[in-house]
């Protein structure tokens, strides 16, 4: 008795420990990078300004006066929006047709969707650029919006697949017997039912949209480029600069981290919509 | 034809003209480098002189030759001007990816340092046009080298200069002999190594390109810059690069720093001398030579627009614009790419350095000798060099940090740099 009483005092204690250790330990480099973000560059480097020093906002102002941060983070939140929203647009009918009339080849199809993940990025990077090129559109907020679809498909069918896949088939197939269509379906009974991982599977193709690095770095050049390419370029052939990284790394992953934060709740509900039920 | 139809036919063609120049824009890619980051608001005169407007692209070095690259590869097009170093711009022009550029009389291609021009040409042809230019030089506490009773001189010996640094150095009171790069890079602590090893008679191959990172001469340079290091520099340098070093300077911990002339115009300590760099018997080679430049990357629409634009950015207007700028003034006047801007005495009262910077890009040698038999300094100017230089460049931070050897270093580098050579078929 007094072991179980023991290991349950251990318990309420050891596991929030850990926990908040677990969570410090994530959320350390954005502190680090926040607060290297106040700092000049020559107090960046310096031991003795780790945490005690004067702070400026010069690496900001330098940021919006020299590098037109508000173009780059207006293509961002264009190209993200949009992509997210063509991707639950083909990926919704794509994983409630798989789910719901499955056929024999639905599980070769999702495993050839996600193989597509495996391709090296590098290895298209040619083609890439000359098709693009030559269809002229080439650093257009349309390429990126394609390209940022096409790249997060795979992942959002797969979530979407194993979300829907938890709703009994009887409800459709009620819907069905009560005379309605197959977009009502979706619409009407689907898309309520699986709110909750709809709306998380949106939020993390939206982050995944913002954070792409490769493809929008390469395939844009002033029209269509996203706050990756802002950061991108602020690396110095003199090394790297961290106060004015930091500051551009802070302005450009703070929307999204404030975002993650007031969604928490949602996130968390989809992601384990799977296991409560 | 009537005086109507000749004013109307004139002011037609004034019209088409003034729309044509109203719509040329030029895209530009440039490295984020102080001076381009400058450039970006003097150049706003340009633009309301000609009505040509400029697009900016700061990419990091790697990514814009990548992307200069592939954008060659697929007929061109989406850069009309590109920043370029001394590395790519001989093999670039070769290879027809960069336009060659021929200036009129005004722009006066002989105030052009020697060195630089001969850096950025091939056969003779101009390719791209500096708008900076480096050179490396000794910067050292006067105070410190007086107190101890040692002097360094200009092309001094590696010896004298290892004794004034023992002299000066006193790690109690916080201070450090000599700061040096230690960071592994091919552009960060191979930049200073290649230049003792050269001093010592030493090249990165010989004339079939067969590296040569095992001989004597490699030896003989890389222990003494371990032993120098070692001994006097400040703890971790195998993490210092030029960031790194300006920092621990201008807070009095660094007896003496060789590195980029430009850190001179950077340092905020009081009573710093200069110094040509030392040498081993071998001057050739002992101080090295960087220039940032632009180019015309071949398959741009606008070559000519984008060849007066770079007409006038590396122009001596260009440098009296930055130094006439109410928000940079002649402290931020781009150095080492013009005679004329050394001679300028607004210039000169802002640098106390400007003469030795001078000395030490002029004085530089980038082109093939019997004991260096490629053109160069502190790199090869082969395609193969960033991968060969950054193999060695980890070798030698551990041979600095002590993890190896100097002898097991040099052989873990020359198996490298062997492998790399053999693959892309030098031999």
């Amino acid at each position: 008795m007094a072991i179980v009483a023991q290991t349950t005092k251990f318990s309420k204690i050891a596991w929030p420990v850990l926990a908040w250790m677990v969570g410090l330990l994530f959320f350390f480099p954005i502190f680090w990078m926040v607060l290297t973000s106040f700092k000049t560059d020559a107090d960046a480097v310096k031991p003795e300004y780790l945490f005690w020093f004067k702070p400026t906002l010069d690496n900001y102002l330098n940021m919006t006066e020299n590098y037109d941060y508000w173009r780059f983070a207006r293509n961002s939140v264009i190209t993200s929006v949009f992509a997210t929203v063509f991707t639950l647009f083909v990926g919704i009918p794509a994983a409630y047709a798989m789910a719901f009339n499955p056929s024999r080849a639905t599980k070769d199809v999702l495993m050839w969707m996600l193989s597509t993940k495996m391709l090296p990025a590098a290895a298209v990077l040619y083609p890439m650029t000359f098709l693009t090129k030559s269809l002229g559109l080439f650093d257009t907020h349309f390429l990126i919006i394609m390209v940022l679809s096409l790249i997060n498909l795979p992942i959002v069918v797969w979530m979407l697949f194993t979300y829907f896949k938890e709703i009994p088939k009887d409800i459709i197939e009620a819907g069905k017997m009560d005379g309605v269509d197959t977009l009502g379906e979706i619409k009407e009974i689907l898309v309520p039912l699986a709110w909750g991982g709809i709306a998380s599977t949106a939020l993390l193709c939206f982050i995944f949209c913002w954070n792409e690095a490769y493809w929008t770095v390469r395939l844009t050049t002033t029209e269509a480029a996203t706050l990756s390419k802002l950061i991108e370029g602020n690396r110095a052939p003199e090394g790297l600069f961290f106060g004015r990284l930091s500051a551009v790394s802070t302005a450009a992953v703070g929307p999204i981290v404030v975002l993650g934060w007031f969604c928490q709740k949602q996130l968390v509900q989809g992601l384990t919509f799977g296991a409560v039920k | 034809m009537s005086y109507r139809n000749a004013l109307g036919t004139v002011s037609a063609l004034t019209l088409m003209a003034g729309v044509a120049s109203a719509e040329t824009s030029l895209t530009i890619a440039i490295v984020n480098n102080g001076h381009m980051i400058n450039m970006q608001k003097v150049a706003e005169a340009y633009t309301a002189e000609t009505g040509v407007e400029l697009n900016w692209v700061s990419l990091e070095e790697g990514v814009l030759r990548e992307q200069v690259t592939s954008d060659t590869a697929t007929g061109g097009g989406q850069y009309d001007v590109i920043n370029i170093g001394m590395q790519e711009a001989p093999i670039w022009g070769a290879a027809g990816w960069i336009e060659p550029l021929n200036f009129g009389d005004e722009y006066d291609v002989e105030d052009i340092l020697p060195a630089i021009r001969a850096g950025l040409s091939h056969d003779g042809q101009l390719y791209a046009a500096p708008f900076y230019g480096e050179s490396s030089m000794v910067m050292y506490r006067k105070d410190l080298t007086d107190a101890a009773g040692v002097t360094i001189a200009d092309n001094d010996s590696w010896e004298n200069v290892k004794a004034a640094a023992a002299a000066i150095h006193n790690p109690d009171e916080g201070v450090y002999g000599a700061c040096l790069r230690g960071k592994p890079g091919w552009g960060d602590n191979m930049a200073f190594i290649t230049t003792v090893v050269n001093s010592f008679g030493g090249a990165w191959f010989d004339k079939d390109y067969r590296p040569t990172i095992d001989s004597d001469e490699w030896r003989a340079a890389i222990n003494f810059y371990v032993d120098l290091l070692g001994n006097y520099g400040p703890p971790g340098s195998e993490g210092n690069s030029f960031n790194e070093i300006l920092a621990l300077y201008n807070e009095g911990k660094c007896g003496m720093w060789i590195d980029a002339t430009i850190a001179a115009s950077f340092l905020e300590v009081d009573g710093v001398a200069y110094a040509q760099s030392p040498n081993a018997g071998n001057p050739v080679g002992a101080n090295w030579l960087w220039a940032w430049a632009m180019a015309i990357p071949a398959g741009s629409p606008n070559a000519e627009a984008a060849a007066d634009f770079i007409e006038w950015a590396t122009s001596k207007e260009y440098v009296q614009a930055v130094g006439n700028h109410p928000e940079f003034g002649w402290g931020s006047v781009p150095t080492g790419q013009r005679a004329s801007t050394y001679a300028l005495p607004e210039f000169q009262a802002v640098a106390d350095f400007a003469k030795a910077e001078m000395a030490a890009i002029e004085s530089a040698a980038p082109q093939a000798t019997d004991l260096k038999p490629y053109v160069g300094v502190q790199f090869a100017s082969i395609p193969e060099f960033p991968e060969v230089g950054s193999a060695v460049a980890q070798e030698m931070a551990a041979a600095l940090s002590g993890a190896k050897t100097v002898d097991e270093a040099l052989e873990a580098s020359q198996a490298a740099a062997d492998a790399i050579m053999q693959e892309a078929g030098y031999y």
